[in-house]
């Protein structure tokens, strides 16, 4: 699972957070989904940029895993404004998922 | 390197879909009602009132209108372009909400006069305004989506459908076509089964069994190869039946339509062997299940023209036909994927605002999965019995099990009505 971003403390930070945004019908949280590509903060501007996939375009639970990436990282980083874009280049695949969460995946 | 952003559409309003959901339940249990009542329709033949009232109880209040929902709903998500109107929507809804009762009592009380004609005017004003709709939101879709392409011949194949049952009701009481009615009712059933159902379940199913399996698998190219022959064999049959071909010119539509059956079945079982969650829930099982269902009836048609060409068709094969058709794999179908559907617009609806904010309970924790189970018990013993006592014409197996068939609708509307009626503050039900 990589990550990238611009402050690797600030973004640590982020991931244990993010790790409450649960993709409701799969049950398992967007960081060992591997949902999340990118995580840039600006300190100047107080933003933070979120670049996110979905484990499929026509997810219909979409926007509610987006909405709840931008309220996690607002309630976390109270002062700083969120930004989501997602994006589907380069798509999600089975590779992204973590140990834990491929364990989990896996369980009959 | 990260590449180009996406906008996510909006799924539509639940104020929007969810009545069609509940008026699709409750007329399953109208349904089975009157399939309890009139249990001695279906050891005779099948252009009688009761079963016609049956027929279109089923086929356009239980699984029309639950289609209808569920494709208003996954329009955003399916085309990527936004539903166009809202209001045409609840308009459509009304328009059959109205109608289809109309259409059931002029057949059951067999008053072919304005009860069932006020009906297929409204039933069909529903479906144009639906395909406008739908039309209007997929002209503003940005590229090509075979899945989008599946629902829009559907709805398509659904207008002509109701438009020649309309004309067909016209023609009981004043002959307007060259032939009966009779003549041409399963012209009518066939572009409705094949063309509305078929061709839009595999549409909307060839997305969601891999999406909610979080399949590795996907091949385009077979889909086109099902939407092929699905239409091959549809236009084939219109010929052959509108020509008063021979009989045994239908092996034609039919073997074209076990090749796309047959590649559906293939296509579920790649999605299948290629999930990466290996658990199956109670709402797919019964989904894949319903996959398999496909073939009975698929059966009973390739038994047909073999009897039609040695001149007999035993009634009760088209009767078992049609049963394992409405009461089979579109019932199985619809149960599935109602548990996998609905949930998910609930909790949207509530906890939407609470996503990432703490926990929230999980969709399928909205529903009871023991209901959930015994209704599917209830089920699958009242279809193997109804289709069991009509091969073997025996009134009290068709009796037991349509009583059986009424209580899974029962439990069915007791988990759908408990999800339509959720309250955040109760939580998970109490069974």
């Amino acid at each position: 699972m990589n990550i990238i971003s611009n402050n690797h403390m600030k973004a640590t930070i982020a991931l244990a957070a993010l790790e409450a945004v649960i993709d409701p019908e799969i049950g398992l949280n967007v960081v060992d989904l591997g949902l999340i590509y990118q995580i840039d903060f600006s300190e100047e501007d107080k933003e933070i940029f979120v670049s996110m996939t979905l484990t499929t375009q026509f997810c219909p639970m979409g926007e509610s895993i987006t909405d709840g990436v931008k309220q996690c990282l607002e309630t976390t980083f109270g002062d700083m404004q969120v930004k989501v874009n997602l994006v589907f280049d380069p798509p999600w695949n089975y590779e992204r998922i973590s140990d834990s969460g491929k364990a989990f995946l896996n369980r009959p | 390197m990260i590449t180009g952003i996406h906008t996510i559409h909006k799924p539509t309003s639940s104020k929007v879909v969810l009545p069609f959901y509940a008026y699709a339940a409750l007329s399953l249990l109208v349904s089975t009602l009157l399939l309890c009542n009139s249990p001695e329709a279906f050891t005779g033949h099948h252009f009688n009132p009761r079963t016609l009232a049956i027929t279109h109880a089923m086929a356009l209040g239980w699984g029309t209108m639950m289609i209808l929902g569920a494709s208003h709903q996954l329009v955003p998500v399916l085309t990527e372009s936004p539903l166009y109107s809202h209001k045409l929507a609840v308009v459509s809804f009304y328009l059959a909400a109205i109608g289809i009762p109309l259409i059931v009592y002029g057949f059951f009380a067999f008053e072919l006069g304005w009860p069932a004609l006020a009906g297929g005017i409204l039933v069909n004003a529903s479906i144009a305004v639906y395909v406008f709709n739908l039309v209007s939101g997929i002209n503003g879709s940005k590229k090509e989506n075979i899945h989008a392409i599946f629902m829009l011949t559907a709805a398509l194949w659904l207008f002509a459908t109701t438009i020649i049952g309309l004309l067909l009701v016209i023609n009981f009481t004043s002959p307007i076509l060259p032939k009966d009615s009779l003549h041409y009712l399963s012209l009518h059933a066939h572009l409705g089964i094949v063309g509305w159902f078929l061709l839009l379940v595999i549409g909307v199913a060839s997305r969601l069994l891999p999406m909610f399996l979080i399949s590795k698998y996907s091949n385009n190219r077979l889909l086109w190869i099902i939407f092929g022959a699905i239409n091959i064999a549809l236009i084939s049959f219109v010929f052959v039946h509108l020509n008063n071909f021979s009989n045994v010119y239908f092996f034609i539509p039919g073997i074209a339509l076990a090749l796309s059956l047959a590649s559906f079945a293939y296509y579920c079982r790649m999605a299948f062997i290629h999930r990466i969650r290996k658990a199956v829930d109670e709402p797919m099982k019964i989904s894949l299940l319903s996959v398999l269902m496909m073939l009975l009836p698929v059966l009973f048609l390739l038994c047909l023209p073999f009897l039609l060409v040695t001149g007999e068709a035993p009634n009760r094969i088209i009767m078992a036909y049609g049963v394992s058709i409405f009461f089979g794999w579109l019932t199985a179908i619809i149960f599935g994927m109602t548990f996998k559907t609905v949930p998910f617009i609930v909790w949207n609806k509530f906890y939407h605002s609470r996503s990432g904010m703490g926990k929230t309970p999980n969709p399928k924790d909205l529903f009871s999965v023991p209901v959930f189970n015994g209704m599917g018990i209830f089920y699958l013993f009242g279809f193997v019995g109804f289709i069991t006592g009509i091969l073997f014409i025996n009134t009290i197996l068709i009796r037991i099990s349509a009583i059986s068939l009424l209580l899974a609708a029962v439990l069915y509307n007791w988990n759908v009505f408990h999800l339509l009626f959720h309250n955040p503050n109760r939580g998970k039900p109490a069974i």
